[in-house]
């Protein structure tokens, strides 16, 4: 199916029947119980989940494929969505126009950083396009304020000309299709949300994933590959690499680029903080985290990392509380004295050790520690060949 | 909670479909639309509180933290009570807000601006806040006001100084009780006058982002119209941290007073390193040569330690203040916490009590009737003296303090002593300021 | 004139810091192979150490005055610190004044400690692992211990003053004969020149004139000979973690007069000591070093107002358009060694 061979058609079909079933999966506990807490199935974040699904993705295209280690690929999120931005401010809040300039921009910006970037391999490659980044960064954030409104962020205003906005709605939408949309099902205790910018993001991103792997199957990817695994060979060969490389990083600044678009159209504001170096850092985390060289890693690690910060960090003192009630006062309060460093405000420190602790027993990320339980339920001996194999 | 209890996005939704704008979709989802976004319709109401909790403002936030827990405390009826008994309206009676416990929840901003709207989107869209307050700078600020003006919540600002937030920047769903930028220009100048002398030359060193340069052009105004004269104005990078580069030009410029737009980490650094260049030991013009930090806070009062020792500065309040809401205030959190009140954790507490009078001066939680009520309220009795909100910007019009670095600290909280307080007629400003020019106050959103 | 030579004495400033932190980096890199992203944490643990010891000095017991009053109105407290009790007031005193020098001594153990913990309990792990894997678990290692500082001292910057005598500045410009009052510059940066000097130069001749140090050298430039000889080069490059991991500590130290410490100024100088590594050559101890002053230096001129006047923004992208440049025409850096790493 979809030309796919049986093994990715499967994974590709469990890709699609979770996303669009994400708003039920994401929110298993009923409205009000204490679990509640731990439910994400809320626009907002399903739509963070999914975009910054395409943003890892499309990193993984590079990383995982070619073993070029990009510590700059925020620059091209954060290009994408000013770009969007910018289509909202002069044209009119459809969001056609938006993400097509968005993925231009971001892989003009690409060919550029990633045409002198690849001069070099390794930590050079690394610390140049850091460099590449942080200056896009700092110039932003500063000289750069009357085109992106530097600290603020760039966003739409009243005055701006929006010449094509006639009638048109005053929020994103898709040919009068408004993306803040929201409709909920409310099934006993349970409600579910679903909403219109959520699945348009998921549908783009099940099209960027369905690119993925065909591009990973493809003849080209063989060759990015190859590139991964021996270099020499390649050059005696006879190959350039280059072109297959940059055709590979502009690609990945393509996918990096529509996911700064899309976010831009899920909520029409561009911070410059999208290109700092910690912002480039956190897509690398998350494509190892889930699982560099493997189809599904990267969303995986995606969503881990952006359930962490959005949930982990809401749960304060008070909800520490309100779990352990149950427990004699002096006890509750020495269980919520334990845990408090690890929860709300320490979330990053819980999120620290998480991350440590995958690299260092789950080298091949989240997608080997699915393939462990699944080999220790005995799946394994059936099934000599596991579902997602790693690309190396 | 019922079917019925939850439906803000129901309402959302209805928007769309009454509104005609766009395409509907099929509604038989839905059970019933409610008047505005996240009424609450169980015997609970939910605040949320976005403050930073990791980053360089963390302190600053757990303080903000600390002054919204204590309000709800107060809401709800535990406690001593605070400022409810000082303050002029007598609204509230500490059984909750219309006979609703309050209940809040927290989000961590980072400082960053697209960190802190998903927040207060997760608080909005998950747990049905309906009014969002916090914030430790005025990018975030204005972002998530922006958020809250489009989902239809009421945000209470928090921390924010810079002049867009309730100028260029202001919205209908917006409401800032914190002073601004030019409040500190206006404050300090005459302050300065006296006691610098009116013929001075002023070198400034700004942090290169929006709220450095409308502090830096706010101040500069100020001081010129006194006779000032501003000699450099150099733009140093938000991250930087060893200004000794930016410092030593200072020297031999000719300028005998450095103002330094920097605020938090920036701030203390600078002002250190300014201090180690023996700047304050200096005669320049036959004069001796001064530093001036036009915003002061307590925290950075304790980073910077000794060296703010004579330093002028202003604030938006300090818990040396003698009215009866300022010690209702110091006294109800330092037996909580063991420490006074920072100035950003009074305009909290000050922003929570004053949403959820307005509430109860409406009798609705609908974002239009709360603005309604908030908009030309004229109260006192919350730390600040005689303070109204204009409703032309919403914002806070009140008196302003000027702060000196302690020469002689008694104990670890004595950095600061209020050298003057600034009568709000002298800081007072029209609408049409042209440095609060250029923005739109729109129509209040009820998000339905 | 004057003005520059200040904006020099500022670069050689700046310069220290990068120079100690990328000496630290380049030694882990060029012994273990170890791309080692918790060291700018290393660097704020050594500022901590320096917070810690003057806490600890400032211990105090309390004594109730019923003649004071605190802010909420009870008696107040009284503080009065141990050591001021133990070794009367001159002493006391002068300890609680030299408590940063002090933290040299109690920094260097306890920088040594955690290096050698760092390298047993979870570098060694990670030598046959990608690098990419070594960036992400060192990378885990600093959130976690800047989150560890956090908790307990807050994120506030603290206030870490130097020694009174060290406080003010000096008159520069008289000593190098120029008229009085022209270069003024903080006695303590120039303290902190001097110290880095030193430490870079125990650093070398550790290396040059130890055997320890030589076989060191030897196993950075041939690691399995070194081992075939029958030497155990992996105990000796443990010690040297723990020798980085002391060095940027004492960077750390001695910064913090210049800087009050703060739980996330690690991660500050992380990006910039990498850019310092690779413009001096990986695993290039002297090209860290020069590297490092040479940024510096280049950063202060390039926050000049004359220079800024012409480029807006230039001193916020000095650094890394030098760094783009270096890469490009020389990729082993100004001076790594031919063939190693280079491509």
């Amino acid at each position: 199916m979809f030309g796919l061979e049986r093994k990715d058609t499967t994974l590709f079909l469990v890709v699609i029947a979770m996303t669009m079933l994400a708003p039920f999966l994401l929110n298993p506990f009923p409205q009000g119980s204490a679990m509640a807490q731990f439910n994400a199935g809320y626009p907002d974040l399903m739509q963070r989940f999914v975009i910054f699904g395409i943003f890892a993705i499309g990193f993984n295209i590079l990383f995982g494929l070619t073993g070029y280690l990009s510590f700059g690929h925020a620059a091209f999120l954060g290009v994408g969505s000013y770009a969007a931005v910018w289509m909202f401010k002069l044209l009119s809040y459809n969001i056609v126009p938006a993400l097509i300039l968005s993925v231009i921009v971001a892989s003009l910006f690409a060919l550029v950083i990633g045409y002198v970037s690849l001069r070099r391999s390794g930590i050079y490659f690394s610390i140049l396009t850091l460099a590449f980044a942080q200056m896009s960064f700092a110039l932003a954030y500063s000289v750069f304020t009357p085109l992106t409104n530097g600290e603020t962020g760039l966003q739409v205003y009243t005055s701006d000309p929006q010449y094509l906005l006639g009638n048109g709605p005053n929020v994103t939408h898709l040919f009068g299709l408004e993306m803040r949309s929201t409709t909920t099902l409310h099934l006993g205790n349970w409600s579910f949300d679903f909403g219109v910018g959520y699945y348009f993001c998921a549908i783009i991103m099940l099209i960027s994933f369905y690119v993925a792997i065909r591009i990973f199957r493809s003849p080209f990817g063989m060759m990015l590959r190859a590139i991964k695994s021996n270099q020499t060979r390649m050059n005696y060969t006879g190959l350039n690499k280059r072109p297959y490389t940059l055709a590979a990083f502009v690609i990945s600044g393509m996918y990096a680029g529509l996911a700064g678009g899309l976010l831009a159209c899920m909520d029409p504001l561009a911070g410059a903080e999208r290109m700092q170096w910690t912002a480039s850092g956190e897509v690398v985390i998350m494509t190892i985290l889930g699982g560099a060289g493997t189809l599904i890693g990267p969303i995986l690690g995606a969503g881990f990392i952006k359930y962490f910060e959005n949930i982990f960090s809401k749960i304060n003192d008070g909800v520490l509380h309100s779990w352990f009630s149950w427990l004699p006062d002096g006890i509750e309060n020495f269980v919520v004295k334990v845990l408090a460093p690890f929860f709300g405000e320490g979330w990053s420190l819980s999120m620290g050790l998480m991350f440590m602790l995958v690299v260092i027993f789950l080298p091949g990320g989240l997608v080997e520690g699915g393939r462990r339980i699944g080999a220790m339920f005995g799946r394994g001996k059936a099934d000599p060949a596991p579902a997602p194999k790693p690309a190396e | 909670m019922s079917k019925s209890n939850f439906t803000r996005r129901g309402l959302l939704k209805t928007g769309t479909v009454v509104t005609g704008a766009g395409l509907a979709l099929p509604t038989i989802f839905t059970s019933r639309a409610s008047a505005y976004t996240n009424e609450p319709t169980g015997d609970t109401v939910t605040f949320g509180f976005n403050v930073p909790q990791s980053g360089p403002y963390a302190d600053e936030g757990a303080d903000e933290l600390r002054a919204f827990e204590l309000a709800v405390e107060h809401l709800n009826g535990e406690g001593d009570g605070g400022m409810m008994s000082t303050f002029s309206s007598k609204a509230l009676d500490g059984t909750g807000i219309l006979g609703k416990k309050v209940a809040y929840v927290t989000g961590d901003t980072q400082t960053k601006s697209d960190v802190a709207r998903a927040s207060a989107q997760s608080m909005i869209q998950k747990d049905g806040a309906v009014m969002i307050s916090g914030g430790s700078s005025s990018g975030v600020a204005v972002a998530v006001q922006g958020l809250c003006q489009e989902a239809g919540v009421i945000f209470m600002a928090a921390l924010t100084h810079s002049n867009d937030t309730t100028g260029k920047d202001k919205k209908a769903n917006g409401f800032r009780h914190f002073f601004n930028a030019y409040m500190s220009g206006q404050a300090l100048a005459p302050v300065l006058g006296k006691a610098y002398g009116t013929d001075r030359q002023a070198y400034h060193l700004t942090a290169d982002y929006t709220w450095g340069w409308t502090q830096q052009a706010s101040i500069a105004a100020a001081t010129e119209a006194l006779g000032w004269k501003t000699v450099n104005n150099v733009l140093t990078p938000l991250a930087e941290t060893d200004f000794s580069s930016y410092i030593a030009p200072v020297l031999n410029s000719g300028a005998d007073v450095l103002v330094l737009n920097h605020y938090g980490a920036n701030m203390v650094n600078s002002l250190t390193q300014a201090v180690q260049f023996g700047l304050r030991d200096k005669m320049v013009n036959g004069k001796q040569f001064e530093i001036v930090v036009p915003l002061y806070s307590e925290l950075m009062a304790k980073g910077a330690g000794a060296n703010i020792k004579g330093v002028y500065g202003s604030m938006n309040w300090n818990w040396k203040l003698e009215d009866a809401g300022t010690k209702a205030f110091v006294q109800s959190f330092g037996t909580k916490y063991g420490f006074p009140p920072s100035n950003a954790a009074q305009t909290c507490y000050a922003q929570t009590m004053l949403y959820a009078d307005a509430v109860a001066r409406a009798g609705s939680f609908e974002p239009c009737a709360v603005v309604a009520a908030l908009e030309g309220f004229d109260f006192d009795g919350l730390g600040n003296g005689p303070t109204s909100y204009r409703a032309a910007d919403h914002q806070c019009f009140k008196d302003v303090l000027v702060m000196k670095g302690k020469d002689e600290p008694t104990d670890e909280f004595d950095t600061l002593d209020i050298v003057e307080i600034t009568p709000r007629a002298q800081v007072e400003y029209e609408p049409d300021n042209p440095m609060f020019a250029g923005g739109d106050l729109g129509q209040c959103n009820n998000g339905a | 004139m004057d003005a520059l030579i200040l904006q020099f004495l500022n670069g050689l400033d700046k310069g220290s810091a990068y120079a100690l932190i990328a000496l630290g980096l380049t030694l882990i890199f060029g012994t273990l192979g170890v791309v080692n992203f918790a060291h700018g944490a290393l660097f704020m643990i050594g500022a901590f150490c320096a917070v810690t010891l003057s806490k600890i000095f400032a211990l105090s017991h309390t004594t109730i005055d019923p003649e004071k009053l605190d802010f909420l109105g009870n008696p107040a407290k009284i503080q009065s610190p141990y050591l001021v009790e133990w070794f009367g007031p001159n002493v006391g005193a002068a300890m609680i004044d030299w408590a940063v020098p002090l933290a040299i001594l109690f920094a260097i153990p306890v920088m040594i400690a955690i290096g050698f913990i760092m390298e047993r309990g979870l570098i060694k792990h990670f030598y046959k692992r990608p690098h990419a894997d070594q960036i992400l678990v060192t990378f885990g290692l600093a959130i976690v211990l800047q989150e560890v500082i956090k908790y307990f001292y807050g994120a506030n910057p603290i206030p870490t003053p130097a020694p009174e005598m060290f406080r003010g500045s000096i008159d520069f410009g008289v000593l190098i004969g120029f008229d009085p009052n022209a270069i003024i510059y903080p006695a303590w940066r120039l303290v902190y020149f001097l110290f880095s000097c030193l430490i870079i130069a125990a650093v070398f001749a550790f290396l040059q004139f130890t055997t320890f140090g030589m076989v060191v050298r030897a196993g950075m430039a041939d690691r399995e000979t070194v081992g075939i000889l029958g030497i155990d080069i992996d105990k000796r490059f443990t010690i040297m973690f723990g020798i980085a991991a002391a060095v940027a500590g004492l960077a750390g130290v001695m910064y913090t007069p210049i800087n009050s410490p703060n739980y996330h100024m690690g991660m500050d100088f992380l990006v910039l000591s990498f850019v310092v590594v690779v413009v001096g050559g990986m695993g290039s101890l002297p090209g860290a070093v020069l590297s490092g002053f040479l940024l510096g230096i280049v950063q202060s001129f390039a926050s000049m107002n004359e220079v800024k006047s012409l480029l807006p923004g230039i001193d916020q992208i000095i650094i890394y358009l030098i760094a783009i440049i270096v890469i490009l025409t020389r990729p082993r850096g100004l001076m790594g060694r031919k063939g190693v790493m280079e491509e």
